[in-house]
């Protein structure tokens, strides 16, 4: 098998494989802003580079095939000194007032205000704790104190149920257009790379959405690194370090994607799809990551309910309605047989609850009269 | 399935057949649209020129219920121009002589006029399809939802066995199920006719081994289905019903002959997490606890069983569904051991199913397991029949003729209504409805009617209509699109108002009962 050198140990590689892939299955951690998996790669953050021996250049390891006998650096000193230049200029070019306390006090005051002034501002970024930016200008030492605040309008697309873009906080990297044209296939977010006849150039080469084509998947939130493309429904209720996250299956179609519930105090306050688990990949659609508050309706039933004469429903005890089941069930046994029993199992809750069913109908009332919705 | 979503980024070949993927599938038509974006070829054959559709090379609107025309009009052009599998057919599969038989019975051009497509399309597409092994059949309720459904899922077999491309990665037959655990319930034998594991009721081996497990005595007969259950409500020989679930009174077909269905029930039970049409009916409602309250497993569409995870409580004093049937068994006599969704499936489903013996929870912490697993060490089953070698010997051919849906369009009711789902909303809407959002990307039903017959009609796009059956009627606004062919209404069952349940026949396929919610004869009126 061919070999590199990454930062002077011995790495295999399959011809056809970027550096950065080659370095990921040796376990050696590239930053990355702008790659997404299981898309093309765009190349355009540059926080990957790394130092090649016989390039003067610094290349980006995402785009660049591994090569027989290539010398990488991938966390030289110039190589970090690259990067945190790349990142203070993407912090610089939004409003990530994360990192405000950097700023000189005469300064501070009035970019906080003039920032939490803007809509959806009002409360910490919604990717606090779970950005890629924040946490590699940490890791990088990066600070925006010599730079001056952007001020400046930036566009913002909040006028649909389910998604805010917030473009204040774009770092411009485009997984989300690579999430919803190579990902999901929607080709709702054409790419902004060049001038679109429906966006106004001065304000700079933004994603911006074609609700034609969109399906509301949110794909591209769960591919954006910063907090520029958010949930409505998640906004300001959790954090990423103060939710439990809890693996489960989809309870909508029978494709079965694999959900990740982000759960606080006892709520599901936003739902993301499992990287890497089958059979979804992480990928997910509109009723899968937005159709889980259900649960929580006024309207759920909280009590048994048996039906008076008047035909209203009149709340009773568990004990009640069991055993006026459990007897009206054995008195219709006894006078016409177990045959007139009939039930319909539920094709939407766990393979437990339908087995126990069957068996109360088969083992129990003493009848096979037990179907459900599958032939309908 | 036989076969895996993880094939469909792989496989080189789909031939989708009345699935309405990019709504109904969301997640799994990603795979199937980069797999085209990535060079695969995809054929689309539905009347309606659907999401999925706009990614195919080629598209074919066969007319609603010509399916089996249309498929044995392929496999015409397959063996007279000998484009089939001779060596898989001959070493893999039974019947092929009486098969044929049939189909040289539908040259393109026969099968062309019941389809609606020209002739040269059809052999183009037997062309097509045979010209990259395998291929992989896709297929919905497009295929299942016909008074001649099971001869539709038989056809693909034929056709897909045909080909010689059962048994193999990036081939087989593939339903995509449509409920999350509807391929579980089956599993779990709620159905009238086997236990557990597919094991037959009439079965007396079987019936012994579950009596002995159960410790009961078990009835030799097989059960009824949903359609004779609900007749027999009205006929008295049902007299008590139990609703687990199901919002019966907006799914099935013909609402006003379902609720009187229900109406006639002596004694009725719901289970459910919400009041529903159906629940109205009862005489006992235990609520439940939900999705994310409890811990069990789903099965998918591809036979893998994943987790389902409690999260956070019920409201009030909901109780997980297991337990309500346990604490009817005991008022009825039976103790019950296993106490949580983990003990069922470990120290019961597992052990019963012999497909499952493999599966206990503790192997599917992560990614799940597809059936049949039968032992701890085994890796799960991504699709079946390897290599051609099918679970019951030989493949089978089934020749099938040609049955038109029971009602068929006439002067006073000249077009056809199809049914499906919608990306927005699933069936009822006791579930999304409720979510925040998704009432204002989908809030009402529409008719959708082609720009043929809105114009014939006079209709314009989101003018109020009136839709009627021999059975109901309902006004819904005029949706006019291009996905629609002419002569053709499709509407959705999510809203109660402007249900095509209203209007939908309740006529059933012999074997499996299963509706024909895909035809049945219409009229659209402007509304003054």
């Amino acid at each position: 098998m061919s070999q590199i050198k990454i930062n002077g140990r011995e790495v295999p590689f399959e011809p056809g494989q970027t550096i950065l892939e080659a370095a990921k299955a040796a376990g050696i951690t590239i930053p990355t802003l702008c790659h997404l998996p299981q898309t093309q790669a765009s190349g355009v953050c540059r926080v990957c580079v790394v130092e090649v021996a016989g390039s003067d250049r610094l290349l980006p390891s995402c785009e660049t095939p591994a090569a027989e006998g290539m010398e990488v650096k991938t966390d030289s000193p110039r190589v970090r000194e690259a990067r945190k230049g790349i990142l203070e200029m993407l912090l610089a070019s939004g409003q990530h007032n994360c990192l405000v306390m950097d700023l000189p006090p005469e300064k501070w005051t009035s970019f906080q205000i003039e920032t939490m002034s803007r809509p959806w501002h009002d409360q910490i970024c919604p990717a606090h704790g779970d950005c890629r930016l924040q946490d590699l200008a940490v890791e990088y030492g990066v600070t925006v104190a010599a730079q001056e605040p952007p001020s400046g309008e930036f566009p913002l697309d909040d006028e649909h149920p389910m998604i805010v873009r917030d473009f204040s906080r774009c770092i411009q990297c485009g997984r989300c257009v690579a999430a919803c044209n190579e990902v999901q296939v929607n080709r709702a977010i054409p790419a902004p790379w060049g001038p679109r006849k429906d966006q106004d150039p001065d304000q700079g080469w933004y994603p911006l959405v074609d609700y034609d084509n969109c399906t509301h998947c949110g794909e591209c939130v769960q591919a954006c690194p910063v907090g520029a493309l958010f949930e409505k429904k998640a906004y300001g209720l959790a954090y990423a370090n103060d939710v439990e996250k809890v693996r489960t299956t989809c309870p909508y179609c029978g494709v079965g994607c694999q959900l990740w519930l982000h759960v606080k105090d006892g709520k599901i306050v936003k739902v993301t799809g499992v990287e890497n688990g089958s059979p979804n990949k992480g990928r997910l659609c509109v009723k899968g990551r937005f159709g889980y508050d259900f649960i929580f309706s006024d309207e759920r039933l909280t009590t048994p309910l048996i039906k008076q004469a008047d035909g209203s429903f009149a709340e009773a005890s568990w004990d009640e309605a069991l055993d006026l089941v459990a007897n009206r069930f054995m008195e219709i046994k006894q006078k016409h047989g177990p045959d007139a029993l009939a039930g319909v199992s539920c094709a939407r809750s766990i393979n437990e609850d339908s087995y126990q069913m069957q068996k109360l109908f088969r083992a129990v009332i003493g009848t096979n009269n037990i179907d459900h919705c599958a032939r309908t | 399935m036989t076969n895996s979503f993880e094939d469909f980024p792989k496989a080189k070949m789909f031939f989708i057949i009345g699935s309405n993927t990019t709504e109904a599938h969301p997640v799994a038509a990603t795979f199937l649209k980069q797999a085209v974006q990535d060079g695969a070829q995809m054929i689309v054959v539905d009347p309606r020129y659907s999401g999925i559709a706009e990614h195919a090379q080629m598209h074919v609107p066969i007319k609603v219920g010509s399916d089996v025309a249309f498929i044995n009009g392929l496999m015409h052009v397959l063996i007279s121009e000998e484009l089939y599998d001779k060596d898989y057919v001959q070493s893999c599969t039974v019947g092929f002589d009486s098969l044929k038989e049939k189909v040289l019975e539908w040259p393109p051009e026969r099968a062309a006029e019941v389809a609606g497509v020209p002739a040269e399309t059809i052999v183009a597409v037997a062309r097509k399809l045979a010209s990259v092994k395998p291929a992989m059949l896709i297929y919905t309720l497009g295929i299942t939802e016909h008074t001649c459904g099971v001869n539709n899922v038989l056809s693909c077999a034929n056709l897909q066995m045909l080909l010689g491309n059962v048994g193999f990665e990036c081939g087989g037959v593939n339903p995509l199920r449509g409920q999350n655990n509807v391929q579980g319930a089956c599993d779990m034998g709620a159905l009238p006719n086997v236990y557990p594991g597919y094991q037959k009721v009439i079965d007396e081996a079987a019936r012994k081994k579950f009596e002995e497990a159960w410790g009961a005595e078990l009835s030799p007969n097989n059960g009824l289905m949903m359609p004779a259950m609900m007749d027999g409500l009205v006929d008295g020989t049902v007299k008590a019903f139990y609703v687990f679930g199901e919002n019966l009174a907006n799914t099935e077909p013909d609402i006003r002959h379902v609720e009187h269905c229900l109406e006639s029930a002596e004694f009725m039970v719901c289970n459910d997490i919400f009041p529903t049409e159906t629940t109205r009916f009862a005489d006992v409602i235990l609520p439940a606890t939900a999705w994310s309250e409890d811990d069990g497993t789903f099965t998918n569409s591809e036979r893998r069983v994943s987790r389902v995870r409690k999260a956070v409580e019920a409201p009030g004093v909901s109780k997980p569904n297991w337990w309500v049937f346990k604490e009817i068994a005991k008022r009825m006599g039976h103790d019950w051991e296993a106490n949580s969704g983990q003990e069922i499936w470990d120290n019961e489903i597992s052990v019963l199913a012999p497909q499952m013996v493999g599966i206990k929870f503790e192997r599917i912490e992560n990614d799940g397991l597809q059936w049949p697993v039968p032992d701890l060490d085994h890796p799960g089953t991504p699709y079946l029949h390897k290599e051609g070698c099918f679970t019951c010997g030989l493949g089978n051919f089934t020749p099938v003729e040609w049955t038109p849906p029971a009602e068929v369009p006439d002067e006073e009711y000249p077009l056809v209504l199809s049914t499906g789902r919608r990306l927005y909303h699933y069936h009822t809407r006791t579930q999304t409805g409720r979510c925040a959002g998704l009432n204002d990307l989908l809030g009402e039903e529409t008719a959708d009617i082609s720009l043929a017959d809105a114009a014939k009609l006079g209709i314009s796009d989101g003018e109020r209509v009136k839709v009627s059956s021999r059975r109901g009627e309902v006004e819904v606004r005029a949706r006019v699109t291009k996905q629609v062919q002419e002569g053709m209404v499709w509407m959705a069952f999510h809203f109660r108002e402007g249900c095509a349940n209203w209007l939908t026949n309740p006529v059933y396929d012999p074997v499996s009962q299963t509706a024909e919610y895909k035809a049945c004869s219409v009229k659209v009126e402007k509304l003054a």
